[in-house]
């Protein structure tokens, strides 16, 4: 696969500037250095979290309310402990909005569900020609395969359908797990080491035989996938996987009051979005840069405010709230960067089933931790959410280099499609500075 | 034409197999000078020959070898039975010295129940997705792809059967391809974005909001297709059961409902349209004694190379190249030129003139030239890279993945199970139904998108690395094939080659056997070692692929 090295510090760059070091000092000192420095490395570990949801979020409902338009719908705004409203449905979440922010001004085109998901993922419109990375597997790419530690995938999707990691190639694919936290077939059973490496050894021969035989990248990546499915069946670091094993009082952070009983029913409703953001927060603790939470049930063609009211929204003010505040408590949050968005979001207009259809021309999605700048509105909606009114729009681009500068791979890097094409990373985005400011 | 020298085959440049102790010769595929045949003579797979050569030699790259006969048998074997051949059957084409043998097998193949079933499957997940949905039955869709393609209806036909079903979703199958549409009460979008989509190639999904970004198909377009599909009306029965006392979900069925006149549809600047019954131009009565479907099916099948006949030539040219002539191969919209156009138009309107016949269409794609090379690819063709967004070029084949159901198919043959016997059709399908919904997920979206992880990631290397197939495939149990070749006549070698052929297709190189000797003679256990080598056959890239 060609892929150009990224114009951020090598890991040859980084052994050179260490080696300089060790001149100064006395081997003792030397060794009690770098250990220290790759303490303080790990801690400094940057990482994301997308909050994906599926099926396109009414952000009019959620983010960016409109009282007293024809569009504004059954919900009323409330303060916030940041500088913006809410929906007050969203009570939790609007006592940490200090962290986070919100970008009213999304304006992104695609409207078919596959489309957009493609959009946000990769931040670039889908093309015959090439698949792009999902920005997921452009993190697994720039910075999982500096974790040399790491032992499990750089890119984990819990509960969602998956992405494609286009041509940076099957490594960095999403690894797909359930929020259940058992990994399907990750046991040998009672198999032991030996008979293992005696298999692996074997298969070695048979893989490379057809490595070499001309018939192009799938046979090497094959042989990658299991060189990484071994690493994992035989890793500690499972562990993070283990989301039953955290404390119950931990969990609740997450989980909607059980006051609210309708909360539990419905679509990946109830305690699922938190019990699945509870892993992500253990996936990120073990070294994970980039985790993608699935939470869909948001294509509300019909019936959205009590949909929202009873099943949605209770999930996801508790999981956004409690993630913020279990990430703040351990002194994660400024490393942990938390991006929530759709493949689109909805029609203001309100149709004749009391739904909202898809609709891409305006707006919102939130984005915070990893050292942004939180509370803040960035860009702005009409009074009827119909248009973005502020003199700037933004694209999936804009929020992933803002996601790529929080995680420090810079902006200038370039890939390479394997077509030899060169591909700005988040698709030429820009930070946007109100939030990194 | 010119034709290249650099065609002439070479059978032993592209054998890379060990056959000192070969009981067999590679067989000898009947061609002359330079010309390749399987056996069979037709002057459509002439032409398709022809055309495809000249698009060679325009881009100017040299077609790699022949395929070798094992090579190319795991390759039809999976791509018209969806599995691989078993032990026996490549040790019959191998010996066989027919010089008609490719085209004879092809026509076996053709005749046997798993190509049924192989394209009820194919059809099956494309009509109603991998998951079934609320109040769909996958029985009744698969019964009618068994009926048709067991019959070999031809295309039009099923095609018109889909889109104009009534009736009970087990008594009809085919109302399920609507069923499946409509999950949500959505005026029949979902059925006009599908319908289209899979049928004629066409996404205008799009244009139910605003016309076509890229060519000049206008909004009007998709609800003048929708208007066809109004008047289809969906009863979900319910029944009472005596034992809990309640109500359940009985059958489904697809009713005629009334409706006449226009559609009405809203522009983006708010304004309201309407619009009518219009297939190409072709305007129906919008009275209410038309029945539109019925309407729709016939106008869908008229003309010398109607939509129909493109996009079903070039959906089965991908099933079997892993590439169709556009990209995306749902896409034959104007804006999306194909790659051999000439081609595509020939082949529709030769499959026009043959009544739709899906195995003759098959048999031409099959015994073409192209589909016969290797897949190995040569300097001289580096260029036809397809998977790194080139054009293709069909100058070599290319490596495809193997679908979750023919991996599945193909390690059952590779334990035996298909010989036991142990379980009927309606158990092997549930299992088989239940092991496939491990990979596969919703989106939960409008328009029933589902993916699938069987993809080459790291859940599909566990599963075959210590899932409970491969396990019972390496066991010894009684019956099973591993225990039948150890328990069989010949040598430590004989007994390597034979696991090679079972899973591989082919005999193991030298270095492959040398390795293989050499874990057996150190050994304590030879049982694990013969284990684990199948194991590994399993597991490999080589096994997975279908190249």
């Amino acid at each position: 696969m060609q892929l150009s090295t990224p114009s951020g510090m090598s890991r040859r760059h980084f052994m050179r500037h260490l080696a300089a070091g060790a001149a100064t000092l006395p081997a003792l000192d030397f060794i009690a250095h770098v250990q220290a420095n790759a303490a303080e490395l790990k801690k400094r570990n940057k990482s994301c979290i997308l909050m994906w949801m599926s099926g396109g979020p009414p952000t009019i409902d959620i983010w960016d309310l409109k009282p007293g338009s024809k569009n504004g719908g059954e919900f009323q705004p409330i303060a916030t402990k940041g500088d913006l409203q809410i929906s007050e449905h969203m009570p939790k979440t609007a006592m940490v909005m200090d962290n986070l922010s919100v970008v009213r001004a999304m304006s992104t085109r695609e409207a078919d569900h596959g489309r957009g998901r493609y959009y946000m993922h990769t931040a670039y419109v889908p093309n015959p020609t090439v698949i792009h990375p999902a920005f997921g597997s452009v993190v697994s790419y720039e910075l999982g395969t500096k974790r040399k530690d790491l032992e499990i995938p750089a890119f984990v999707s819990i509960g969602g359908g998956g992405s494609s990691p286009g041509f940076m190639g099957m490594s960095h694919a999403p690894f797909l797990v359930d929020n259940s936290g058992s990994i399907r077939n990750a046991s040998m059973g009672d198999l032991g080491e030996d008979r293992l490496h005696q298999r692996l050894n074997m298969l070695g021969v048979v893989e490379d035989n057809f490595i070499n035989s001309q018939r192009g990248e799938s046979g090497q990546a094959h042989k990658d996938i299991y060189q990484k499915a071994v690493n994992l069946m035989t890793s500690k670091q499972m562990a993070a996987f283990k989301v039953n094993d955290e404390k119950k009082e931990i969990l609740d952070m997450y989980s909607p009051a059980p006051a609210a009983p309708g909360a539990m029913g419905g679509m990946g409703g109830g305690n699922q979005f938190g019990k699945s953001l509870l892993m992500a927060r253990r996936l990120v603790e073990a070294g994970v840069p980039f985790v993608e939470v699935d939470f869909g049930g948001w294509d509300l063609h019909a019936n959205v405010f009590q949909t929202l009211k009873t099943q949605r929204l209770p999930a996801l003010d508790a999981g956004i709230a409690g993630l913020t505040a279990d990430l703040k408590q351990r002194g994660m949050l400024e490393d942990t960067v938390l991006v929530w968005m759709g493949e689109f979001a909805r029609t203001p207009r309100i149709n004749q089933d009391v739904g909202r259809d898809h609709w891409a021309a305006s707006w919102s999605v939130m984005i915070g931790g990893g050292g942004l700048k939180g509370g803040v509105a960035v860009g702005e909606t009409d009074k009827d959410g119909t248009s973005v009114s502020s003199s700037k729009s933004y694209q999936p681009g804009d929020i992933w280099a803002t996601v790529a500068h929080a995680l420090g791979i810079p902006l200038d890097t370039v890939h390479t499609s394997k077509r030899g094409r060169p591909m700005k990373i988040a698709n030429g985005g820009t930070a946007i500075p109100e939030l990194i400011g | 034409m010119v034709r290249p020298c650099q065609t002439r085959r070479s059978m032993a440049a592209s054998c890379g197999a060990w056959c000192s102790v070969a009981v067999f010769a590679l067989g000898v595929v009947a061609f002359g000078a330079d010309t390749f045949t399987t056996g069979s003579s037709d002057v459509i797979i002439t032409e398709i020959d022809k055309q495809i050569r000249e698009a060679w030699t325009d881009n100017d790259v040299v077609p790699s070898p022949v395929a070798d006969d094992h090579e190319w048998l795991r390759r039809v074997y999976l791509d018209i039975l969806g599995r691989v051949p078993s032990l026996e059957e490549v040790e019959e084409f191998a010996t066989s010295k027919d010089k008609a043998k490719r085209t004879k097998v092809i026509d076996k193949l053709l005749d046997d129940p798993l190509y049924v079933r192989n394209f009820t499957t194919v059809w099956t997940n494309l009509c109603i997705g991998q998951q079934t949905p609320r109040r769909v039955s996958r029985a009744g869709m698969q019964k009618f792809f068994r009926e048709a393609f067991g019959k070999n209806r031809p295309w039009s036909d099923i095609v018109s059967d889909l889109v104009t079903a009534e009736g009970h979703y087990e008594e009809n199958g085919a109302v399920n391809f609507l069923l499946a549409q409509m999950q949500d009460q959505d005026d029949g979008v979902q059925m006009t974005a599908k319908t289209t989509r899979l049928f004629l190639g066409m996404q205008v999904q799009c244009t139910q909001c605003h016309n076509h970004p890229f060519n000049d198909w206008k909004q009007d377009q998709f609800w003048q297709y929708n208007s066809f599909f109004r008047q289809t009306g969906k009863v979900d029965h319910r029944k009472f059961n005596p034992k809990t006392g309640r109500m359940e979900d009985d059958y489904s069925e697809i009713v005629e409902r009334g409706f006449s006149g226009p559609v009405y549809f809203e522009k983006r600047n708010g304004l309201m349209q309407v619009a009518y019954p219009i297939y190409e131009g072709q305007e129906v009565d919008p009275g209410d004694s038309t029945d539109r479907r019925k309407e729709l099916a016939k106008l869908m099948v008229t003309g010398e190379k109607p939509m129909i006949a493109m996009s079903m030539v070039n959906r089965t040219w991908a099933h079997f190249f892993g590439y169709g002539f556009t990209r995306p191969i749902d896409d034959l919209g104007p804006h999306n030129p194909a790659t051999h156009p000439a081609l595509l138009d020939f082949l529709a309107r030769e499959f026009v003139k043959s009544g739709y016949d899906c195995k003759q269409l098959i048999r031409w794609i099959a015994n073409s030239e192209a589909y016969n090379l290797t897949s190995r690819g040569t300097k001289k063709n580096e260029r036809d890279n397809p998977a790194a967004g080139e054009t293709a070029l069909f100058s070599h084949t290319y490596v495809k993945p193997m679908t979750a159901e023919q991996l599945y198919d193909s390690l059952i043959v590779a334990t035996n199970a298909h010989k036991s016997g142990r379980s009927g059709w309606e158990q092997s399908e549930k299992q088989r139904q239940e092991w496939l919904q491990q990979f596969v997920r919703t989106f939960g979206t409008d328009d029933g998108e589902e993916s699938n992880s069987f993809d080459g990631t790291i859940p599909q290397a566990l599963m075959m690395m210590n899932g409970e197939l491969v396990r019972d495939a390496v066991s010894v149990k009684a019956g099973s094939h591993l225990g039948d070749v150890l328990a069989g006549k010949g040598n430590e070698m004989q007994k390597i080659q034979r696991l090679y052929m079972t899973a591989l297709g082919r005999q193991p190189t030298r270095p492959e056997m040398g390795a293989a000797q050499k874990y057996l003679k150190s050994a304590r256990d030879p049982l694990a070692v013969y284990q684990d080598l199948f194991w590994a056959l399993l597991n490999s890239n080589e096994f997975i692929f279908n190249h």
